[in-house]
């Protein structure tokens, strides 16, 4: 590679213009670009072979069974997830119906009432710095506020730390979104005689509805994937409970326990959980990506 | 005139329900947004309170011991630690520069856009893979896959103390391969955010001067890019350390340090995850004291990151 700053060599009398490509700056930009190229192609082999191997080793397993009925005792075949499955819905809820209010009404006066303040700045400084704290740390904060108050590892536990796990996503994606609605709206309102609560509820909420449900599909996709925080928070259950203040199982950490058995037909199951999850999650990932590129505005 | 006898029309707000109920939203809102901060630093707090009765016992000395020993309750995490950063390094050597060369190739028209951005959501995807599935996949998939490279290196690479032990499938190796993917993503989107975001006047100014494109790349661009790549690298280090569960799955859970690469290790986040369900009262104080570690680790990384981020926001402006 030669440099910028090299002069060209005075006795050369005849410049030459034409690109030479067997130059070396040449040959090195294209080794480059293949090199950079081969890397983008080895980055999506890991997704497609996780992706095809849970197919190939999940699709088999798939029938009815595996979403009715319980999980089998160690070593017996038969049976499926449903109770499993049944439960990472609940832990969900949970977690959506705390972290989902929470989220968009912080994010509402972010992009509202606390643009360019110093409050804003911390807040969004904490959301990010809490997006970066491991999920495992979340199953731990609800491990001692929640399982160590009231005795025993519950449902409601487990939601508990999910929702910390999506807080900030929430927060963070739906302040991108609030702020994208033009500022015009708001001052047609507020023109009418609108109050704040009026502009936001009527106009500025529904104008970026689209993004809101990005927000919450995002954090959702992110959560629903989680185990760690789960592991001693909503432990597991081997039978059917809808009970919040009791264990129960989840899709996720059915599958870490089934995973590292060594009985084939759990192994077999931790494979159909696993596609079970990933279709959800997937589904669920694209959907969002999809109400982000419809944007009203 | 009729007119002028009628009583002046109040402009400002009537203190009346409407008002109240606008008064109580923006509180409500600011409540609501302030949650997030309270919430972070209520986190530190009670896990910190939750340890103390380990943080007491064993000091700093915690940090330094490797012997943990439920039978005897003596504990520390020095094992731990190392097997935490080793991992995290791993990964970062071989994504950073994968996730960088990806970032520049796919932001810089080397393709039609219909070709890129398939690719960059291809990528993105990767992050949304559970890591739970990704363990799972690792058992069952990578590590019988891996096995004869592991076999190749300590043949052929065994004097070399990192790979000098016969191999097994779970490793620290495994396991910074693994990270290495699950933190790909996360350096390709912000490196690839920041280098769209530098002004076109760099660009087009070392092409005017004669310039490669790839001279402008490694000389102009990624140099004022620096200290956005920088903080991206801090994020996914953050990420490293931070996983639990392919780390629980993967790595094998043997509480020794060992120089090679090849053998089993232990990462905090796996020491938690695997021995948290069974714990008695003195071992979950001295889980929360080595969760504490990690929350401070991370923490301290994740800062640095943001603080990284915002510095290159603000010169950009």
């Amino acid at each position: 590679m030669t440099g910028l700053s090299q002069p060209n060599t005075p006795e050369s009398d005849t410049v030459q213009l034409a690109k030479v490509w067997t130059s070396m700056r040449n040959l090195f930009g294209l080794f480059m670009t293949s090199l950079t190229g081969l890397f983008a192609v080895i980055a999506v082999i890991p997704l497609a072979a996780i992706i095809i191997n849970v197919a190939a080793q999940g699709l088999p397993l798939i029938n009815f069974d595996l979403f009715t009925k319980l999980p089998p005792p160690p070593g017996l075949s038969g049976g499926g997830l449903g109770n499993a499955i049944v439960g990472t819905l609940i832990v969900l809820a949970i977690a959506v119906v705390i972290s989902v209010p929470i989220g968009v009404l912080g994010a509402v006066w972010l992009s509202e009432f606390g643009r360019g303040t110093k409050i804003a700045y911390w807040v969004r400084f904490s959301a990010n710095v809490l997006s970066g704290v491991p999920a495992i740390i979340a199953g731990l904060f609800s491990y001692t506020i929640i399982v160590m108050t009231m005795g025993s590892f519950s449902a409601f536990a487990g939601g508990v730390a999910l929702a910390v796990v999506m807080l900030p996503i929430v927060m963070r994606t739906a302040e991108e979104g609030l702020v994208l609605v033009p500022e015009d709206v708001r001052l047609a309102a507020f023109g009418l005689g609108a109050t704040r609560f009026e502009v936001v509820s009527r106009v500025v909420l529904p104008a970026a509805l689209p993004s809101i449900a990005t927000a919450v599909t995002l954090a959702v996709a992110r959560a629903g994937g989680e185990a760690a925080p789960l592991l001693f928070t909503a432990l597991n259950n081997n039978f059917w409970s809808t009970d919040l203040f009791r264990p129960i199982a989840t899709l996720s950490v059915q599958v870490y326990f089934f995973a590292i058995i060594p009985y084939k037909p759990q192994q077999d199951l931790a494979w159909a959980g696993a596609l079970v999850l990933l279709a959800i999650i997937l589904f669920v990932s694209i959907t969002s990506r999809v109400l982000t590129r419809k944007r009203v505005y | 005139m009729t007119l002028l006898d009628t009583e002046p029309i109040a402009i400002e707000a009537k203190k009346n329900a409407r008002y109240y109920l606008d008064q109580a939203f923006y509180y409500t809102t600011l409540i609501f947004a302030l949650t997030i901060a309270v919430a972070l630093g209520w986190i530190i707090l009670q896990i910190g309170i939750t340890a103390f009765p380990a943080i007491e016992k064993f000091g700093l000395g915690f940090l330094t011991s490797t012997t943990w020993d439920p039978v005897r309750n003596i504990y520390g995490v020095l094992p731990q630690i190392y097997g935490t950063i080793v991992s995290a390094l791993i990964a970062l050597l071989v994504a950073v520069p994968l996730g960088l060369g990806i970032a520049v190739f796919l932001s810089e028209d080397f393709l039609p856009t219909f070709v890129s951005i398939p690719i960059a959501f291809a990528i993105e995807l990767l992050a949304a893979i559970p890591s739970v599935v990704i363990g799972l996949w690792g058992i069952f998939v990578l590590i019988p896959f891996l096995r004869p490279f592991y076999g190749f290196l300590y043949t052929y690479l065994g004097w070399i103390p990192l790979f000098g032990s016969s191999p097994r499938g779970n490793s620290i190796l495994t396991l910074g391969l693994v990270l290495a993917f699950m933190i790909l993503p996360l350096i390709t989107s912000i490196s690839r955010g920041t280098l769209v975001s530098l002004p076109p006047h760099l660009r087009q100014g070392a092409m005017a001067l004669g310039a490669t494109r790839w001279e402008t790349i490694l000389r102009v661009l990624i140099p004022a890019g620096f200290s956005g790549i920088v903080g991206s690298v801090m994020l996914a280090l953050g990420r490293a350390m931070g996983e639990t569960m392919a780390a629980a799955m993967l790595v094998g859970n043997a509480n020794r340090i060992n120089i090679s690469l090849l053998e089993p290790g232990s990462t905090i986040a796996s020491l938690i995850a695997s021995q948290f369900g069974e714990a008695g009262r003195e071992q979950v104080s001295a889980l929360l004291y080595a969760g504490l570690v990690l929350m401070i680790l991370t923490l301290m990384v994740n800062i640095l990151a943001e603080i990284i981020i915002q510095k290159f926001q603000n010169v950009e402006r």
